[in-house]
């Protein structure tokens, strides 16, 4: 493990048994992640986002899910481990911020409730101290009145604030890695920037290591420092925020870019869509699984249809493309083709 | 919250007047459109060998030929205010609350109401502890372990037991566990608790478990259900996600959310087998207001079954509010609205 690394997974392959055959939800993933660092994962739905910060989490059950590869959190591996030494870091090293709070908190309990009992798991104090710890946390995350809004039930905080106290109940133990799912995806825009914001400065403040799972690049685009481009349950490009954002090399990477909606650009209605659907996990394409939507997929001489491409480097250091077309031509096509489509739109 | 509670007693109070009216309609009226008389009704407190003039001086002072409301008006005044009776051979009081006189007995409804109640309470609160404890504890198990050999034995033999009838099983196990085997008491050896716990104990052990057992099999099925629905909700996984240990997970967080409809059909169970456990009460000769009520239907004493129909009503009425108000305290989204 280099130094510096904090959470490092090694080749992570995750599969569920079907009636209808192997799913094979994420195949084969690498990266790494340094403390104060924030990688973006980023994919359709069903490209396997969620499954790998479940798997990092060590929360699929173990009867229907089937879990290889290295795990590494600050050198322990995690996915050859017991339950109860995943469990024990579970909420307490590593927390996940959930998509939807209203789901994800317990109806019949207080947010407080809620707070001091993922407290209690991992320090062994009375109900009175970590309830004056969970009212401080709630005033962190900018939850106004905290010490009367502790005894408040979810249903009776609005959706930003619901968030906040969510947010509040992951990083209570003072996590050194926090995953966040879609963290902004249920909320309305002007709370999605608020709920960014006070999840970069929270992160500042712990110096934790952040992964933020989403569909939306807006998100990545301010949060993250590398992004991770997700396919059919592999990495399809890896770089960092900058290089993805600049010179990114694979065509879905483009296609993602060009339905984004930007408001820097003239035409905001003029979205571009990826055609196709996100291709069924258990019987990928056979060569690369973006072929069928992949415009570019004719350069290839055939080699797109009968080969899955490697992971390779790229012009950039650190720089990871999954794609048969050479290196200048993916750059030439972005730089004369895509990008001032791009900027024309 | 207060006026809610209100709200709901006032709504009870008129749903009760209204279930009264029914039954009082049911029993009166429906004879009289088929062609029973004022004498008739009569005829049943005097007996057949009365001479018409005596029947029809018994018809006048039981007020059978006042038109159907005065007479409703006069029965629910009797619960209320008490009345007095006049048989022609004295007057006799009969204190509120006054469900009137059995034709056959002639002794007042409300106190042989009072004296069956303890029996069926008895029968039904050993019964519901019984099939709480196993229904849910079998539920839970079986969710736990689904698809495992203890989860589908346990819901084969849940589904046998929601599938036999009580006078069947019932019958069956007087006859082996009773008779055969004389490790239970006997159908008809009911001991007040007040006399004996312990032959109050013996002679209910039995109906409590074949009453539990078939209980029992419901719940087990709803609880199971109930537990695999909230098991996949996104808050168990939160909870995971938290590093809570497995059984805080499934007991705080499953067990308590997958209760919640339960008590609603526990309501409505225990406050109908209050009304009287019909079938239990016949096979096992428990002298509960079921045997009560089945006596007076056989004997056609109207009386007594309009006195056993309001008490049976009145406790599902209150069973039902009972468990409405409990929600909002079990819920708190229910409590806030």
């Amino acid at each position: 493990m280099a130094a510096g690394t904090f959470l490092e997974v090694k080749d992570l392959k995750i599969s569920f048994p079907t009636d209808d055959g192997l799913v094979k939800s994420v195949d084969g993933l690498s990266f790494q992640l340094e403390r104060g660092k924030t990688l973006g994962i980023v994919g359709e739905s069903g490209s396997g986002k969620s499954v790998t910060s479940l798997g990092i989490l060590g929360l699929h059950n173990k009867r229907n899910a089937q879990v290889s590869g290295e795990i590494w959190l600050d050198g322990d591996e995690l996915v050859s481990a017991g339950a109860e030494t995943v469990r024990a870091l579970r909420g307490n090293k590593m927390a996940m911020i959930f998509q939807d709070p209203l789901s994800a908190m317990h109806p019949f309990y207080t947010i407080g409730h809620q707070i001091i009992e993922a407290y209690r798991v991992h320090h062994k104090v009375s109900k009175k101290v970590a309830r004056k710890h969970a009212i401080d946390m709630l005033g962190r995350v900018g939850i106004p009145q905290p010490e009367r809004r502790v005894d408040d039930y979810p249903h009776q905080f609005s959706g930003g604030m619901r968030q906040r106290a969510m947010i509040a109940m992951a990083l209570v133990n003072d996590p050194q890695l926090l995953i966040a799912d879609e963290p902004t995806t249920a909320l309305d825009v002007t709370v999605q920037a608020q709920i960014l914001d006070l999840m970069h400065k929270l992160q500042e403040e712990f110096n934790s290591a952040l992964i933020v799972i989403t569909h939306d690049l807006g998100v990545v685009a301010e949060l993250a420092d590398d992004v991770l481009v997700m396919y059919g349950g592999r990495c399809i490009e890896y770089g960092t925020a900058r290089t993805i954002f600049e010179q990114p090399e694979h065509p879905y990477t483009w296609g993602l870019l060009g339905s984004m909606p930007r408001i820097d650009r003239p035409n905001l209605d003029r979205l571009v869509p990826i055609p196709g659907l996100p291709p069924s996990l258990i019987n990928l394409p056979t060569g690369c699984a973006f072929h069928p939507r992949c415009a570019y997929e004719p350069r290839t001489g055939g080699l797109g249809r009968s080969l899955s491409p490697e992971l390779a480097g790229s012009g950039q250091p650190g720089h990871l493309v999954r794609c048969h077309l050479p290196t200048d031509e993916r750059q030439r096509i972005w730089r004369e083709d895509v990008k001032p489509k791009l900027e024309a739109q | 919250m207060i006026t809610y509670i209100i709200r709901r007693l006032l709504a009870a109070v008129l749903l009760l007047f209204i279930v009264s009216a029914a039954v009082f309609s049911i029993f009166y009226l429906v004879p009289r459109l088929v062609g029973a008389t004022p004498e008739t009704l009569a005829t049943r407190y005097v007996g057949r060998s009365a001479t018409p003039e005596t029947v029809n001086l018994i018809a006048h002072k039981l007020g059978f030929y006042d038109p159907i409301w005065v007479q409703y008006g006069r029965w629910v005044k009797g619960i209320f205010l008490g009345s007095e009776y006049d048989y022609g051979s004295g007057t006799e009081q009969c204190p509120a609350p006054c469900f009137g006189y059995s034709f056959i007995t002639r002794q007042p409804v409300w106190p042989d109401l009072l004296d069956r109640l303890p029996v069926t309470l008895s029968l039904a609160v050993g019964a519901a502890t019984l099939w709480v404890i196993f229904g849910v504890a079998t539920g839970v198990l079986s969710a736990l372990r689904r698809g495992s050999l203890l989860d589908r034995a346990a819901m084969g033999v849940s589904l046998a037991g929601v599938s036999m009838p009580i006078f069947f099983t019932g019958l069956i196990s007087l006859l082996v566990f009773s008779y055969q085997l004389k490790w239970t008491a006997a159908g008809g050896s009911y001991t007040p608790f007040t006399e004996n716990p312990g032959d109050w104990f013996y002679s209910l052990l039995l109906p409590w478990i074949v009453l539990a057992f078939q209980f029992s099999a419901q719940y087990a099925r709803l609880t199971r259900a109930g537990m695999l629905e909230t098991l996949g909700e996104d808050y168990i996984r939160t909870a995971r996600a938290k590093g809570l240990p497995e059984r805080a997970v499934t007991v705080q967080h499953g067990l308590r959310a997958a209760l919640t409809p339960l008590l609603t059909i526990f309501g409505l169970d225990f406050g109908l087998l209050l009304g009287g456990a019909v079938l239990t009460e016949q096979v096992f000769s428990l002298p509960g207001l079921g045997k009560y009520a089945v006596d007076a239907i056989t004997n056609n004493d109207l009386p007594k079954v309009l006195g056993v129909t309001m008490m049976a009503a009145l406790f599902v009425v209150v069973a039902n509010l009972v468990v409405d108000l409990l929600y909002a305290v079990v819920d708190p989204r229910v409590r806030i609205n």
